[in-house]
């Protein structure tokens, strides 16, 4: 059966902003618990900075207290990058596509939704934020775990899926990019015990600590971390992996259906996966991982622009949707 | 689960109907054998019981997203439409005049339409006036001669029928353009298989589900005859329009795509769709955008929600619509006062479902009939859909007489009005226990090559104590409508 163009492009956007909550609810969870520095503060800052947010903040918040963050990336309506607004586009996406996905995919975005509208910023003080966040986490997998089991496996299927690892191979490199930036001023401070509790930080937020323990049970340094997240075969967050994902699904894609287009966001996933594994971490690292995460972003963005130009019917760059932050 | 068996002390002793036709009850001296097992097992529910059925029906509606659109000030919001418990029920044999009616009416009306683009016989032979015909906003210069499959024009009709106080069912109205209202008819059924099935145990009640089937055949039927496997696709506004749930389950049901104009193009006379995969083609399209907006190359220039091209492709026939281009002028509110000298001239029968007595303002005598009898009349714009506009007499403050007076005045051809119907009731959960609620009907009819119509229809209950409007923008709500089957059980609880 066909496939709308305009549906393929909402299944892949449904996906991404359900993907993109799930990791901002675990990076608000981990902030909570483990990201405190000296004097047990938790540095609120850093998420704002790791999703480039710092202008739209201000003009609406003199300073990053817990509360006012913690606000701006859950309930803020006006903040495209909060919970609330990405559950919105989800859903709006979901309520496009209600024809064509299951109704107990529908069913749970749009109860899942109701419920964090319903939910007061005062029912989420400090206390019981990762509570909060956990339940977000969850209804996040829900959703994927429902998609898993009920989605119709015909070109939609791919497009949901290409959405989903696009998204998280985004949010990996964002994620080590802001951890790379604030946390490695200078090579000298490497080492230190703040340093190591920030790095378990990072991986937790990816829910990677335990795979990582496995993969080096002794020692902790950014470069390995870095590495294990970026390189990784078997780290379901790793950039390599979801790149990997991105690659298979898109030829898969392709042949099942026989689409004339999208020869060209194949090569764009081939230069990238190709640029991935060109280089070891340490390489990577002398060489600068902040520009490096930059080209990957880059190249992921690149990627988005070719497959809306293959299958979405989009001849020029007009993205509706937020890209990216 | 069971529901225990009435009491004397149980649910339906306190219930009084007034002196409305009450759909449970039938009339007050004929207590109607066809419901009284439904009757009995109602009695005997606890209201408690009752109640937290009612409440879990409504929070599923809300979860399933069961919802219409709303607009507020400034937020679209998704409200679901009420629903109440308790079933309106009609027996076989009720059904069958009703389906006879019905049929008979989509046929004339047909005829009429074939007849104004072609031969406009009925205008010559002065049967109904030239110029409310072709005067009339809704008629399409551009049907003229033009042949549509099987001569049918209103594919899907849905007709608005009131039941008097002495039990005669009459037509209130036609929409014979893009009727809503068909989706709660199935969903209400589901709603009641889940929350009440103890109610509907050995009742024998006629299916509502094949409704999809139903459509899609009658869409692949009207489709061009050289295509072997046709495309079929629901057009709609757009999911901010308020019946996009409508829409939703129409295209899910007939397992076809739903596109919004912007999805459609039309090169060379031929309708096309953007996929995945470039362009393909269209064959039939269910149509729930109104004419003026369908193609911005043939009507308003300022469509965003059509498709340029459109009109020509069908005018070709590389596409079917349904419904055909310019049905509005047959379902319009001056034109229902013709329905039955209609269904004389062409059919040569009696209206087997009579009109609400009608008078049409543009009328000098009717006019001045209307203004004398303006605080016992109800005065309905000819143009407005969904309850605005009316003026009940009965009901109205002495400023709002004078305001109805002067606008009829001012434009008397755009008003017509009616006595006030004393719709019938129905028992109906309230906070304070079962009451009687006024209820009207719209059972909807499918066409292609012939007349199908589902049985039952959408039953919608005026939810505000006292009130006749039963629309959903104005607080109405919704029943689940339960036609018998032939010989089903009438009687007493086995």
């Amino acid at each position: 059966m066909n496939l709308l163009a305009r549906y393929a492009e909402c299944i892949f956007w449904m996906a991404r902003y359900m993907e993109r909550a799930e990791n901002l609810a675990r990076i608000l969870d981990v902030h909570e618990t483990f990201a405190r520095d000296t004097r047990g503060m938790t540095n609120w800052f850093s998420i704002v900075q790791l999703n480039a947010d710092e202008k739209d903040f201000f003009s609406r918040h003199d300073r990053p207290t817990a509360e006012a963050v913690v606000h701006y990336y859950m309930f803020d309506t006006q903040h495209t990058n909060s919970l609330v607004s990405m559950l919105r586009m989800a859903r709006e996406n979901a309520r496009v596509l209600r024809p064509w996905i299951s109704t107990e995919m529908w069913t749970q975005i749009n109860v899942f939704h109701n419920k964090l509208v319903e939910m007061n910023g005062k029912d989420v003080a400090l206390s019981n934020l990762s509570k909060v966040c956990t339940w977000i986490k969850e209804e996040c997998q829900t959703h994927t775990g429902i998609t898993e089991g009920t989605f119709y496996r015909d070109q939609g299927w791919y497009f949901y899926q290409l959405g989903k690892y696009i998204e998280r191979a985004d949010q990996t490199t964002r994620l080590l990019d802001i951890k790379y930036h604030t946390l490695l001023p200078s090579p000298v401070v490497v080492g230190s015990t703040l340093d190591m509790s920030q790095w378990t930080t990072v991986l937790r937020s990816a829910a990677g600590y335990h795979a990582f323990r496995r993969v080096y049970p002794r020692g902790m340094s950014p470069t390995t971390v870095a590495g294990f997240m970026m390189f990784n075969e078997g780290f379901p967050r790793s950039v390599v992996m979801c790149v990997r994902q991105i690659d298979g699904l898109l030829t898969r894609l392709k042949s099942r259906y026989t689409l004339r287009n999208g020869s060209d966001a194949m090569e764009k996933v081939d230069e990238l996966l190709g640029a991935l594994l060109a280089r070891p971490i340490e390489e990577v690292i002398q060489l600068g991982l902040h520009e490096y995460l930059d080209g990957v972003q880059a190249q992921l963005c690149g990627i988005t622009t070719e497959i809306g130009r293959a299958f979405f019917g989009q001849d020029t760059v007009t993205m509706t949707q937020s890209q990216s932050q | 689960m069971s529901v225990p068996e009435g009491k004397a002390t149980d649910l339906l002793t306190n219930y009084d109907p007034g002196l409305y036709y009450d759909e449970l009850f039938g009339g007050r001296d004929y207590p109607a054998e066809h419901s009284a097992l439904i009757r009995q097992r109602l009695a005997g529910l606890n209201f408690g019981d009752l109640l937290r059925r009612s409440q879990d029906a409504e929070r599923e509606l809300y979860n399933l997203g069961i919802t219409f659109l709303v607009y507020s000030n400034k937020d679209a919001v998704d409200r679901i439409l009420p629903f109440d418990i308790i079933p309106r029920v009609i027996s076989a044999k009720e059904w069958a005049h009703l389906e006879a009616g019905i049929t008979q009416r989509v046929t004339a009306l047909n005829l009429f339409l074939h007849d104004i683009y072609h031969d406009q016989k009925i205008l010559k032979d002065g049967v109904i006036p030239t110029d409310l015909v072709l005067g009339n906003g809704c008629f399409r210069p551009q049907m003229v001669g033009l042949d549509v499959p099987f001569d049918t024009y209103i594919h899907i009709m849905g007709t608005d029928l009131v039941r008097d106080r002495e039990g005669t069912f009459r037509v209130l109205e036609d929409n014979g353009r893009v009727p809503s209202g068909v989706s709660y008819v199935v969903e209400n059924r589901h709603m009641m298989q889940r929350v009440f099935p103890d109610l509907m145990q050995d009742i024998g009640i006629r299916p509502v589900d094949n409704y999809g089937h139903k459509l899609l055949d009658a869409m692949m039927e009207i489709a061009p005859q050289d295509v072997a496997d046709p495309q079929v696709v629901l057009l709609s506004p757009g999911s901010y329009n308020s019946a996009y749930f409508e829409h939703i389950f129409l295209a899910r049901e007939m397992g076809v795509p739903l596109v919004e104009g912007r999805d459609l193009v039309v090169e060379n006379d031929r309708v096309y769709m953007k996929t995945t995969n470039g362009l393909a083609r269209v064959d039939s399209i269910y149509r729930r955008i109104d004419d003026a907006f369908i193609d911005p190359k043939a009507f308003n220039p300022d469509s965003m929600l059509g498709v340029p091209g459109l009109l020509e492709a069908y005018r070709k026939g590389n596409v079917a619509l349904a419904n055909a281009i310019g049905t509005g002028v047959a379902d319009d509110k001056a034109i229902y006062c013709y329905v039955p000298r209609m269904i004389k001239y062409y059919l040569d029968q009696e209206a087997i479902i009579p009109n609400v007595d009608t008078r049409i303002c543009r009328e000098a005598d009717a006019l001045r009939y209307t203004l004398d009898n303006l605080d016992k009349l109800v005065v309905k714009p000819v143009g407005e859909a969904g309850g605005y506009g009316i003026t009940i007499g009965p009901r109205a403050s002495k400023e709002e007489l004078a305001d109805c007076r002067a606008k009829l005045l001012a434009d008397p051809s755009n008003y017509i009005s009616q006595p006030v119907v004393d719709l019938s009731v129905c028992p109906t959960v309230t906070d304070d226990g079962i009451d009687p609620r006024h209820v009207d009907l719209r059972p909807f009819a499918i066409t292609g090559k012939n007349t199908w119509v589902l049985p039952g229809g959408l039953t919608r209950v005026a939810l505000k104590k006292g009130t006749l409007i039963v629309n959903s923008s104005q607080g109405g709500g919704s029943k689940d409508t339960w036609v018998l089957q032939d010989g089903a059980q009438e009687g007493s609880a086995s």
